[in-house]
């Protein structure tokens, strides 16, 4: 396990540079110490997460075109691997799968089986962006932070080994800036590395975060680095932060979602959003689920399996003789309620990290950050009209 | 090897997603719809359960409700301790759990959730007020304070069921008038034979002559009766943190894993079921919420 969050030591050792070249060594290094490294490939036109068997997967040379309800890639004009921003997954689909088996039984020896394999996998996750370092943070708190941890969850997270690469790259959907997640990276990482193509040659300045990141770094050739090329790194994710397509107000978003329980807005949204559950599919942190349980034929074999699941589904909420939730409005309420406002009541901070997925995975294009947007313009124009009327009333005394 | 979790699944997983097997130990049909059973097994010991938490019940291959507590589970004399829960059979997994037999098998992970903490209600009148099955985990409620008698006022229950037939756990309300605690109830429905109150259970609150300043409330029913009894505790003077009310929304996990059980800011299976009315009140005013 290594140690993650804020109490993270500072990195053993100064950044070095490494080769574009050499990051196969650290494919063989990770290889070699048992982890199975997950990282973005191309796939079906898109970057998407999968497991690779060797660096020549990386997304060398692509780039992804963002936008409201859109999402192409585009060749870039240099050779870059991580130069786009998210894609439809995020890590949730390693860490906290899809589809995980709770436990088995078998009624005529009246015994139940823990479902998880004894040693869960052990992941190296290769390019975990800020944004999605925040949003992995964030599932840390919600599945391994209570009274009891998941125990799906927290063997793979105990087990991973983390490559951040800092963003130098942001997309059109992109808020990260403003969330406070981004572009840059400061801890819960094993190695971490900025990557630089240009004029100079295509390598990364890599620090390490933990012993265990030094270690794996020991084995893959690089150089010190000196002070110009900290600094080039350094420039390319600040300046990446001022190319932020979106954004969202930075204080007062919990006050305002708790605030707009009433709002005429949801019938707004509710006349474009389809209820079909996409932006918690993509979001870094939707993390809710649902079991199914099922049997063999005989009935004498039951198995629990545990499955995401979507508020927007009218099932989510279901009680003994109907849901709670059955309209759109209550279900998209709840959505962006959550994320902005109930979840730092449930789990102490904010559960949106402005990766902007939910932007661009929308099938209708809503924009989280125009919905914040219209709350508070609606919320502004209510209290205009009450101070006004107050005004007058006290003018007419 | 009955009811064993496996060594693994109990050294490993501290937070049981794993359901422990338990025996029905006796069964009892309260009325058309609803069933008490008492679980327990001879290996493994059943754990304690505050009055108002909740375990996830598991009918093998069919799936997992959360159920409240219905009984102390204690039941003396040196017997091992049992899991007493009440059961209405109202959907796919409710039916299946109702329809075990005394040495079939049911499933448990629990405790869950926080409960009506009845001993922080010492030396106040107890005002226990329930809809239909909400008297079920109500229930411990009443048997604390008769358990401990010397530490409460007076403890007064208010029940309202459909009909004369619905009403749960008729055969425990004159033993306990007896015990001293003071029973009214209520049907919606009278039928031929019945002499008692009809109407809502409000009605009841006003003849009990409630001394406010000094009662802590306990209401458990559908949310629509819960709101208007709380509402109608607060108006009589009942300070609303005095009043708890038990919630219900879907659950999955019972260890605030699964996201279901929101109520606005609270996950109910980690920060209720019971919660005071001063939390409760204005989220149960929110539709849909």
């Amino acid at each position: 396990m290594h140690p993650r969050g804020d109490s993270v030591p500072q990195p053993p050792g100064d950044p070095v540079v490494v080769d574009a070249d050499a990051l196969a060594a650290l494919f063989l290094a990770l290889g070699g110490r048992g982890y199975t490294v997950v990282g973005p490939t191309v796939r079906d036109g898109a970057i998407v997460l999968a497991e690779l068997a060797s660096a020549a997967e990386l997304p060398f040379g692509w780039g992804a075109e963002t936008g409201a309800g859109r999402y192409r890639l585009r060749e870039r004009s240099d050779t870059a691997a991580f130069g786009h921003s998210a894609g439809p997954q995020s890590w949730k689909s390693v860490l906290h799968p899809a589809r995980a088996r709770l436990w088995s039984a078998d009624r005529a020896a009246g015994r139940v089986t823990a479902g998880e394999a004894a040693a869960p996998p052990r992941y190296a996750l290769l390019g975990v962006r800020p944004c999605d370092m925040r949003a992995i943070g964030i599932l840390d708190q919600v599945l391994t932070g209570g009274r009891q941890a998941d125990p799906v969850y927290r063997g793979r997270r105990d087990g991973a080994f983390v490559v951040a690469v800092e963003c130098t790259e942001p997309g059109a959907t992109c808020f990260c800036a403003s969330m406070g997640c981004g572009p840059g990276v400061e801890s819960g990482f094993d190695l971490a590395m900025t990557e630089l193509a240009d004029a100079a040659g295509h390598r990364f300045v890599v620090r390490a975060g933990t012993p265990a990141g030094a270690d794996v770094l020991a084995d893959v050739p690089s150089r010190a680095a000196d002070e110009a090329v900290i600094r080039r790194a350094g420039a390319a994710v600040d300046e990446a932060a001022s190319r932020m397509g979106r954004g969202m107000p930075a204080d007062g978003l919990a006050d305002l979602l708790a605030g707009s329980r009433e709002s005429p807005h949801w019938d707004d949204v509710a006349a474009r959003c389809l209820t079909c559950g996409n932006c918690t599919m993509v979001c870094p942190t939707c993390f809710c689920t649902t079991t199914e349980d099922v049997t063999d034929l005989s009935g004498e074999h039951a198995e629990r399996w545990r499955v995401w699941d979507s508020c927007y589904s009218l099932d989510f909420s279901y009680l003994h003789g109907g849901s709670v939730r059955t309209s759109g409005q209550s279900r998209y309420r709840q959505w962006i309620s959550h994320k902005l406002s109930t979840w730092h009541d449930q789990f102490g901070s904010s559960g949106c990290v402005g990766c902007g997925r939910c932007i661009a995975w929308c099938p209708a294009g809503i924009d989280i950050t125009q919905e914040v947007a219209a709350l508070a313009g609606l919320r502004d124009a209510e209290k205009a009209a009450q101070e006004k009327a107050a005004q007058q009333k006290g003018q007419e005394r | 090897m009955t009811g064993q979790r496996t060594a693994t699944a109990t050294l490993a997983d501290p937070a049981p997603a794993v359901p422990c097997l338990y025996r029905v130990a006796s069964r009892r049909e309260d009325t058309s719809d609803t069933v008490t059973v008492e679980l327990a097994d001879p290996d493994v010991p059943v754990p304690a359960f505050a009055p108002g938490q909740f375990a996830m019940l598991t009918a093998l291959g069919v799936g997992e409700v959360p159920v409240s507590v219905s009984g102390l589970g204690d039941g003396g004399g040196g017997r091992a301790r049992r899991l007493e829960h009440t059961l209405r059979a109202v959907g796919a997994v409710t039916r299946a759990l109702c329809a075990v037999q005394p040495g079939g098998l049911i499933g448990v992970r629990g405790p869950f959730g926080a409960g009506w903490d009845v001993p922080s209600a010492a030396g106040r009148d107890l005002v226990i007020v329930a809809g239909g099955i909400g008297l079920a985990p109500l229930r411990p409620v009443v048997l604390t304070a008769l358990a401990h008698r010397s530490r409460y006022g007076r403890i007064v229950l208010l029940a309202g069921a459909r009909t004369p037939a619905d009403l749960l756990y008729a055969g425990d309300l004159d033993p306990w008038r007896r015990a001293g605690v003071e029973v009214a109830v209520t049907v919606d429905r009278a039928e031929r034979g019945w002499s008692g109150e009809v109407g809502l259970v409000t009605a009841l609150i006003s003849p009990a002559g409630l001394a406010p300043g000094n009662s802590v409330a306990f209401v458990c029913g559908p949310d629509i009766m819960m709101r208007v009894t709380a509402d109608a505790l607060a108006a009589l003077g009942i300070p609303a943190d005095r009043i708890r009310v038990s919630l219900e929304r879907n659950m999955r996990c019972g260890a605030a894993w699964c996201g279901h059980c929101q109520l606005g800011p609270l996950l109910l299976c980690r920060d209720g079921p019971v919660v005071g009315y001063d939390r409760a009140a204005a989220l149960m005013r929110v539709r849909e919420l």
